[in-house]
């Protein structure tokens, strides 16, 4: 590898091939290929990784025993847990709190606050964070947020961009409440002091997300993740909500089908801790760690899954397991960010996918399985991909044109993140294209929700990526940043409301943990597979084919 | 059928190196990097997230977002030869031979608890909270220390002179990482302020969108609830029609 000569941090053979794309570019500024039409969808998704043959089997054992799944998240599902009974004394609580919320992103963030703004003191709050608090998912969040806050737009037309991009699978309901509580979120966000593009007499810049058919992306700059919760973050410390980091929860309590509690442990030190809560909320993201089918991922570290996991073990239901969210523009090149995101927002403000013979491919703006299943196609299907010296595939996406199209210094202007991502590794993205292929993004499902985040198990809330139902079968650009907030200002509210009347609690038992090891017995599912995960492991092989346990 | 699945595998085979542990034989050319003072040999071209976990390392702190986002694996190196310490992002910097490196889980620096909408909009609230921003003498120090490349400094002087607007810009991509803070002699920290500061200019400095009151008040007094009952009972076959026949506003 370090023997390729490199041009503008391309290896020579690649350079050359831009001279390509940039040979069409003038062609394709007024050029946008058509969306497809329903059948076409069809028949592309068959490349896509939730319908291609293999990687998916039947849950054995649980609520869920009989619907489909990846391996990855079955095996998951199907395991033991990583205490054996006796191993720890759950009667003395080192925690006794109204509301305990596993996970620090904006979800679990936003019930923090909201649960305090109705009501709920301070101290009798928990937040429960497995690696420092904001190390996750939303921090990362870069195209934007939607809300259907222009005149033209309402949350009904945001509800029908929904549906049909989730295919027609969504929780009605539950969509309903994402989609008429946007406004409000937007403007709490503004009153917390969120810094989001606005025009010049103070709307927001509102642009284009994949299959919707009205403009309603709120974005800060490329940071929007950054920007939104480094806010609400502000907000959850200045009230002084008790927070825990480095202190993932391993397992839930639970009093006859009733949450009342869960075990954490001190990721350094083992050292495990009870808490005792009247309500529980899971807020712990998604699963990008899992690398299904092999893809990398853009996720964060601790995308392990494990909320999933331990509700899933006390009883509650989930859902659309089945799908997942890949992204279709992840990077392949350079290596050191392989699998990373390139936002949304680039298509939505110009870029477009194109082959190794300079042919703009695909209408740039499909909902993302179609989108990715088409790069997947062109990739490996049509061959005209273009091989990094990794030997991964993708093809270019030209960010150039968005200067083309917009104005010089647009690209600076909008994508500092990017900008900075590909500089360095010597790359100017407002210069050169990059090179994309399809990344595992985003949990589609997880674990069943009503609209006020509530799961089917009493005592148990859920919000934020780790929740299922809202988005269906698949979610659009912006919605998902949107559902955190919502559903995390839905599920603080809720629980505040339950615990004023007197509800909630009960005694710290493991008896649902007996329950499941007998089915995992029955089901024959080997003793060695424990989990909640809780963090991936890539050490090189060679130190841990020489690691030997010393204390 | 069968043709499907191989691409699958093909995929997968060709991520194999970024999903799981790095493999040896993969490997045609290395470099050596000391981790708290001891050597080890890893392939090249990782970054220093890549090549920790390559020498044997499972990360349990100093790794969080793994995309540039965190902070949480800032990273102090010294380069052989160079007297100079620098900072940077473990997970967006490359490995490069004879690098000293530690890194830095956690930054003791305090923020301070406020009420946004009860705090005036201008310099006294600052030096409210944060007397020591006055002690800043303007060395660069924090400019030279952050991995982001932000003209840290710059942005506590424009804030030393009520400029909320270019303190703003010019701290937004602030990841909190704390290096600045770390390496501030006069004990500024420069990230905390800056988030006080972008707080108080978002809140202030915009007129909010009419469109915007407009549809939360629709919303208040539900005047979508009778959409939505029909939409909540429609058909898939209903749904599909309304999917297919939205009109896409112009560009
Ligand atoms: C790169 C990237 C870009 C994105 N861009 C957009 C976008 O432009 N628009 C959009 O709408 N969406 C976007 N998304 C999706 C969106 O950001 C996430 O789905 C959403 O923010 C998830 O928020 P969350 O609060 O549910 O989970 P997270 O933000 O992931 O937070 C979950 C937290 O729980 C912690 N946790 C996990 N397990 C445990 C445990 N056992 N115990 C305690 N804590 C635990 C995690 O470590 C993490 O801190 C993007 C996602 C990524 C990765
Ligand atoms: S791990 Fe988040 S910035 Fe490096």
């Amino acid at each position: 590898m370090a023997d390729l000569r490199y041009i503008e941090g391309y290896p020579e053979y690649m350079y050359e091939l831009i001279k390509v794309i940039e040979k069409t570019r003038s062609k394709r500024k007024d050029y946008v290929p058509k969306q497809m039409t329903m059948e076409e969808r069809e028949e592309v998704l068959k490349v896509h990784p939730d319908f291609a043959s293999g990687g998916k089997r039947k849950i054995k054992i649980g609520v869920n025993k009989g619907d489909t799944a990846p391996f990855e998240v079955a095996d998951l599902l199907e395991a033991y847990p990583l205490i054996d009974e006796g191993d720890v004394d759950i009667k003395k609580p080192d925690y006794d709190v109204d509301i305990m919320i596993i996970g620090g992103g904006l979800a679990g963030t936003t019930a923090g606050i909201w649960a305090n703004i109705k009501g709920i003191p301070r101290e009798r709050i928990l937040l429960v964070n497995k690696l420092r608090h904001g190390d996750c998912n939303s921090i990362m969040a870069e195209g934007g947020t939607q809300a259907a806050d222009r005149e033209n737009d309402s949350p009904v037309i945001h509800f029908i961009d929904a549906i049909g991009g989730g295919h027609f699978t969504n929780k009605p309901d539950v969509l309903k409440s994402l989609v008429t509580d946007g406004p409000l979120v937007m403007e709490w966000l503004e009153e917390l002091g969120a810094l989001f593009d606005r025009n010049k007499d103070g709307t927001f810049v509102e642009r284009w997300g994949g299959g919707t058919c009205r403009k309603r992306m709120h974005a800060c700059k490329d940071y929007t993740g950054l920007e939104e919760f480094r806010v609400i973050k502000d907000e959850f410390q200045s009230r002084k909500i008790p927070t825990i980091e480095h202190k993932p929860v391993i397992e839930l309590l639970t009093e006859d089908g009733r949450v009342t509690g869960a075990i954490l442990a001190n990721i350094e030190t083992s050292e495990y801790q009870i808490v005792k809560a009247k309500t529980t909320i899971i807020a712990t993201g998604g699963f990008g760690r899992l690398h299904i089918r092999g893809f990398p991922t853009t996720n964060h570290y601790g995308a392990t899954f494990d909320g999933a996991v331990i509700a899933y073990r006390a009883g509650a239901k989930l859902r659309d397991t089945d799908t997942v969210q890949y992204h279709p523009t992840g990077a392949v090149f350079p290596p050191q960010i392989v699998g990373h995101l390139l936002t949304e927002k680039l298509r939505s403000m110009g870029a477009q996918p194109v082959n190794i013979k300079g042919e703009a491919f695909v209408f740039p703006l499909e909902p993302r399985d179609v989108e990715a299943s088409a790069i997947i196609r062109e990739c490996y299907v049509k061959n005209n991909g273009i091989s990094t010296p990794a030997g991964l595939k993708g093809v270019w996406l030209d960010i150039p044109l968005i200067d083309v199209k917009n104005g010089k210094g647009t690209i600076d202007n909008a994508f500092p993140g990017m900008k900075r991502m590909f500089g360095r590794f010597d790359i100017d993205i407002a210069k050169n294209p990059v090179l994309i292929f399809p990344t595992l993004h985003y949990q589609n499902g997880g674990i069943e929700t009503d609209p006020w985040g509530k799961t089917t198990l009493e005592g148990l809330w859920v919000a934020g990526e780790a929740s299922g139902g809202v988005h269906g079968k698949n979610r659009l650009m912006g919605n998902s940043t949107l559902d955190c907030i919502v559903f995390g200002r839905k599920a603080g509210i809720s629980t505040a409301e339950y615990i004023k009347s007197s509800k909630g609690g009960g005694k710290l038992t493991l008896k649902h943990l007996e329950r499941y090891i007998k089915s995992l017995k029955e089901a024959e599912i080997p003793p060695e597979r424990k989990t909640p995960i809780l963090l991936p492991d890539y050490r090189g092989k060679k130190a841990l084919a020489r690691s030997i346990k010393i204390f | 059928m069968g043709e499907k699945k191989s691409i699958m595998d093909k995929i997968a085979e060709s991520s194999r190196f970024f999903t799981t542990g790095i493999d040896d034989k993969d490997i045609e050319h290395w470099v050596t990097i000391h981790i708290m003072g001891r050597a080890y040999k890893v392939p090249a071209g990782l970054t220093l997230m890549q090549a920790m976990e390559y020498a044997g390392y499972r990360f349990i702190t100093s790794c969080g977002c793994r995309g540039g986002f965190c902070g949480a694996c800032a990273t102090i190196y010294r380069n052989v030869g160079d007297y100079k310490l620098y900072a940077a992002l473990a997970c967006q910097t490359r490995v490069e031979d004879g690098m000293y490196l530690v890194q830095i889980p956690f930054v003791p620096a305090e923020k301070a608890n406020y009420d946004i909408g009860e705090e005036d909009y201008d310099y006294t609230t600052i030096v409210k909270y944060y007397p020591e921003i006055a002690r800043c003498v303007a060395c660069n120090t924090c400019t030279k220390a952050c991995p982001q490349d932000l003209e840290v400094m710059d942005y506590i002087q424009a804030i030393l002179r009520g400029d909320f607007e270019k303190a703003a810009e010019g701290s937004f991509e602030c990841i909190h990482c704390g290096m600045c803070a770390m390496r501030c002699p006069a004990g500024i920290v420069q990230y905390h302020i800056g988030q006080l500061v972008r707080r108080l200019y978002g809140r202030n400095a915009f007129k909010s969108p009419e469109s915007l009151k407009k549809r939360v008040e629709e919303i208040k007094n539900e005047i979508y609830e009778k959409d939505f009952e029909k939409l909540l009972c429609a058909s898939t076959e209903e749904l599909k029609k309304l999917y297919t026949e939205r009109k896409r506003e112009s560009d």
